[in-house]
């Protein structure tokens, strides 16, 4: 007993949803020694990965459940228009043949798809879904993960790294440090870090902090704390702070993990009027998913960060129910009171609106011909007076669900200082999408990216870890 | 008239802090999100709707099977500040409609309290009054009878006390059934639609989670056991209702009298049903000790354990009197069986073996409304 072998560690992944699982799964496959450090306690685990529903992937012919094709070239030219070509293309290019293989892996790690189904339709043949969603998905890569012996801690969350020339050394989880070969951080965006929101968003022309009106659809453990040491450390970082997929949710959601139940669909089948009870965007320019993603953000832009989505009878039952009820009242005037708005402002916004409508053929399901004349700003599709009682208002908010910021990084997912890539630190999920998202957002890609740069990242992370082994034992 | 019963339900529930108010919450926000769509057929059932009702409620919770799938899915599910819990409101609400429909409602609220503790009395009073007239008439030994039971008790008295609590049971059962088939106005039934609830129900198809691999138990994981110890139950129980129905026919049509012999038609099917008796039942309460707290209703545990410990010491009894019959000991056995089964008889109505029939009834106006057309025209996605 005259020496005490220290078993160390080859993997560390920091994080606990999509990302880090798939890295984690991955670099023990290769034969790694891994363990996860999530910081939320079992409960909450996965992250926003646990509010996710599908992943947009890439196909040449139908496929067990994706219906037609998808091919690449579409899908990087969706990247493009939603992006408005702030992306990089070799990592989306990347991403996206690297969807096209992922489905099966996912399957042999327990997560179920399943066959297209009354409310998905329309997205069956770019997203594949989870049977129960991205809960159901974690919770099969946890049980994946355990049974292959990746070490699992919870209410772990990492205060810092030590980073040396470049290269991890080791993670701090409280006083306690956690050495290992190599690193894989994962550990999501900053989005219900409050003040780093605040400092992003800065004051508006109203003399208002906008970010003290957000809401975070997803997880409370998202507090950027590894991303901004590293940025602070000098490790390469791409896009900006106030961009984050941001969707328009009912006002009275929990401030934390609203998730998908939340938003308003209602918005295109009447008008959005700001605090003033002014519309301010064409609430017919597009349908879901795209009029979720951008209505966040025109709220973030109005004054107080709170519109009103003001509908009347016709159009009850077309639409995803509300998860609260709305507002009702038998005239607009009796609205506006409700909503606290100004009523005869608000009955002027409508009369003006409803004089513009030229009603065609309604059909809520394509961009019909309902459109206004002469109005500022104009509604292009599914322009129906507002003129049935009883009238509905819901109020909502910006609902953030991730930020883009992040780590810049290339195929082999390493973290980049001065450009140099390092040889044991890795990058997956929403802590590097912005290499991909630099704006704007497709549904399902999130989970592409995350599965992705999981995987390679993990791949990566492995291979490091036991080329080092390997090394040691040579010098040895 | 059924209108204003429904009425009053629906007011009542509306009042009152009923799991049907509860359900009702928190379908709304499935409704909002159906991640689970793929699971069961609950959740395609839901989003037929945009309101739910008691008699809405009613209906989806026995279209319930308690899988559990859900639940663990669930992005809102306790700690999150929505708390929703499907498989345990769902089965709060099963245990209102078992009340609410039950005839005569007395007996019932007292059997699903201490379900294991009435179950048991009920038959230990009776095996004990069996072996008291069995020992008051110097017949409680005796020596070997070549298993012939109506040398003990005669074949009418045994038709006469078991037709009539049985058909009891069943009357009750049968008027309950009644109520709640006409409570989920259900519509008009097609040989496809029969087809397909038969199908459902006799496969378990909602306890394969939507993707073949079972339901939930004890955690997150899935497994096929509870499905096929239920299988295991419910076929052994066929089977010996079969093998009781051949015996019945053999007595009456053909003229044969018990005892049969061991490689007859009867003897055979409860013999193989007996021992699919004591498996399913072993597994399924197994399952029930180690089941998730959170999954179900846990003040219908002693309910569903007293139905399947009943179902158990049936089977039991019945192949200890099958494999002793030809011994000294076989009055007594008789007397055991007997009791048990009447047990089984007398709570039938009132307890866990009703779910079956609600969940047939709710698989059906399952199968009916899925062929009528949508009346929502919903956005979608």
């Amino acid at each position: 007993m005259g020496f005490q072998v220290k078993q160390s560690l080859d993997v560390l992944v920091i994080g606990g949803g999509n990302a880090a699982l798939c890295a984690a799964i991955t670099a023990r496959e290769v034969g790694a020694s891994v363990l996860i450090l999530e910081a939320a306690p079992k409960e909450w685990r996965g992250g926003n990965s646990a509010h996710t529903r599908n992943i947009r992937a890439m196909h040449e012919q139908p496929e067990d459940v994706m219906l037609e094709t998808y091919p690449e070239e579409e899908y990087w030219q969706d990247v493009l228009k939603v992006t408005s070509g702030k992306t990089d293309e070799r990592l989306a290019r990347f991403v996206i043949r690297g969807s096209a293989q992922c489905r099966k892996w996912m399957s042999q790690h327990g997560v179920h798809f399943q066959p297209p189904l009354s409310g998905t339709l329309n997205l069956s043949r770019t997203n594949a879904f989870f049977m129960g969603g991205g809960k159901a998905l974690v919770n099969a890569y946890y049980r994946s993960a355990e049974k292959l012996g990746v070490k699992i801690r919870y209410n772990s969350p990492v205060d810092s790294v030590e980073i040396q020339d470049g290269k991890f050394i080791a993670a701090y989880v409280g006083d306690e440090r956690i050495e290992a070969k190599t690193c894989v951080l994962a550990a999501g965006g900053f989005e219900s870090n409050r003040e780093w929101l605040k400092e992003a968003w800065g004051v508006n022309e109203y003399g208002e902090s906008p970010a003290d009106n957000f809401l975070i659809r997803g997880t409370q453990y998202n507090k950027g704390v590894l991303l901004k040491q590293l940025i602070d450390l000098g490790a390469d970082s791409v896009s900006d702070p106030t961009q984050a997929h941001m969707v328009a949710v009912d006002a009275r959601a929990p401030l934390y993990d609203g998730g998908i139940c939340t938003r308003i669909d209602a918005v295109s089948f009447g008008i959005v009027v700001n605090k003033n009870a002014q519309r301010f965007s064409d609430e017919g320019e597009d349908f879901w998913p795209k009029r979720y993603a951008f209505w966040g953000r025109l709220v973030a832009q109005q004054p107080g960060q709170i519109g009103y989505s003001i509908i009347d009878s016709k159009v009850l039952g077309r639409f995803m129910p509300p998860v609260f009820p709305g507002e009702k009242a038998d005239t607009l005037e009796e609205l506006a009171e409700k909503l606290g708005l100004d009523p005869n402002a608000l009955v002027q916004t409508v009369r003006t609106y409803n004089a513009a409508c030229r009603v065609g053929t309604f059909d809520h399901t394509i961009m019909d011909d309902c459109h206004t004349i002469g109005l500022e700003p104009p509604k292009t599709h599914w322009a129906l007076p507002i003129d049935r009682s009883p009238f509905y208002g819901y109020a909502v908010r910006p609902g953030v669900t991730f930020t883009y910021l992040g780590l810049k990084t290339d195929e082999s997912a390493a973290v980049r200082f001065n450009n140099q890539p390092s040889e044991n630190l890795f990058v997956a999920g929403e802590m590097m999408a912005g290499n991909v998202l630099g704006k704007g957002y497709a549904a399902g890609i999130g989970m592409a990216i995350g599965t992705v740069f999981g995987r390679a990242a993990g791949g990566e992370a492995a291979k490091a870890a036991i080329h080092q082994k390997g090394h040691t034992h040579a010098a040895n | 008239m059924q209108q204003i019963k429904s009425l009053i339900a629906e007011a009542s529930a509306l009042v009152s802090n009923a799991p049907e108010v509860e359900a009702a919450r928190m379908l709304t926000i499935c409704n909002s999100c159906r991640y689970c769509e793929g699971f069961c057929a609950v959740f395609p059932a839901m989003t037929r709707r945009i309101e739910f009702l008691p008699a809405d409620v009613n209906y989806m919770a026995n279209l319930c099977h308690n899988c559990g799938a859900c639940l663990h899915a669930c992005q809102y599910a306790p700690p999150h500040e929505f708390a929703i819990n499907i498989p345990k409101v769902m089965a709060q609400v099963r245990k209102d409609t078992y009340i609410a429909y039950a005839w005569p409602k007395s007996f019932g609220s007292l059997y699903r309290k201490n379900g294991v503790a009435v179950s048991m009395a009920v038959s230990f009073s009776l095996i004990l009054f069996l072996l008291l007239t069995l020992a008051v008439n110097g017949t409680l030994s005796s020596e070997p009878l070549q298993g012939n039971f109506y040398a003990i008790f005669s074949h009418n008295t045994l038709a006469i006390m078991f037709g009539a609590v049985f058909g009891f049971s069943i009357l009750a059962l049968w008027i309950g059934l009644q109520n709640f088939w006409r409570g989920i106005s259900p519509g008009i039934s097609s040989g496809n639609a029969v087809a397909e609830a038969t199908h459902d129900a006799l496969t378990l198809k909602y306890l394969g989670g939507g993707h073949g691999e079972g339901c939930n138990n004890e955690d997150d994981a899935f497994t096929l056991w509870r499905k096929r110890f239920h299988h295991f139950t419910f076929y052994g129980f066929m089977l010996c209702f079969a093998a009781t129905s051949v015996a019945t026919l053999y007595h009456y049509l053909l003229g044969l009298h018990a005892p049969y012999a061991l490689n007859s038609l009867p003897v055979i099917l409860g013999t193989l049903g007996g021992i699919g008796l004591l498996i399913g039942p072993a597994g399924l309460l197994y399952s029930n000790f180690k089941r998730n707290a959170e999954h179900g209703d846990a003040s219908q545990k002693p309910m569903d354990r007293a139905f399947i410990v009943l179902l158990f010491l049936i089977s039991a009894s019945g192949l200890a009197l099958l494999a002793y019959r030809d011994t000294s000991a076989m009055p007594a056995l008789l007397a055991i069986h007997l009791g048990f089964v009447m047990g089984f008889f007398l709570t039938m109505p009132y307890g866990k073996f009703a779910h079956g029939f609600y969940r047939l009834a709710a698989l059906l106006k399952n199968a009916i409304e899925k062929r009528q057309p949508n009346k929502l025209g919903l956005g979608g996605e």
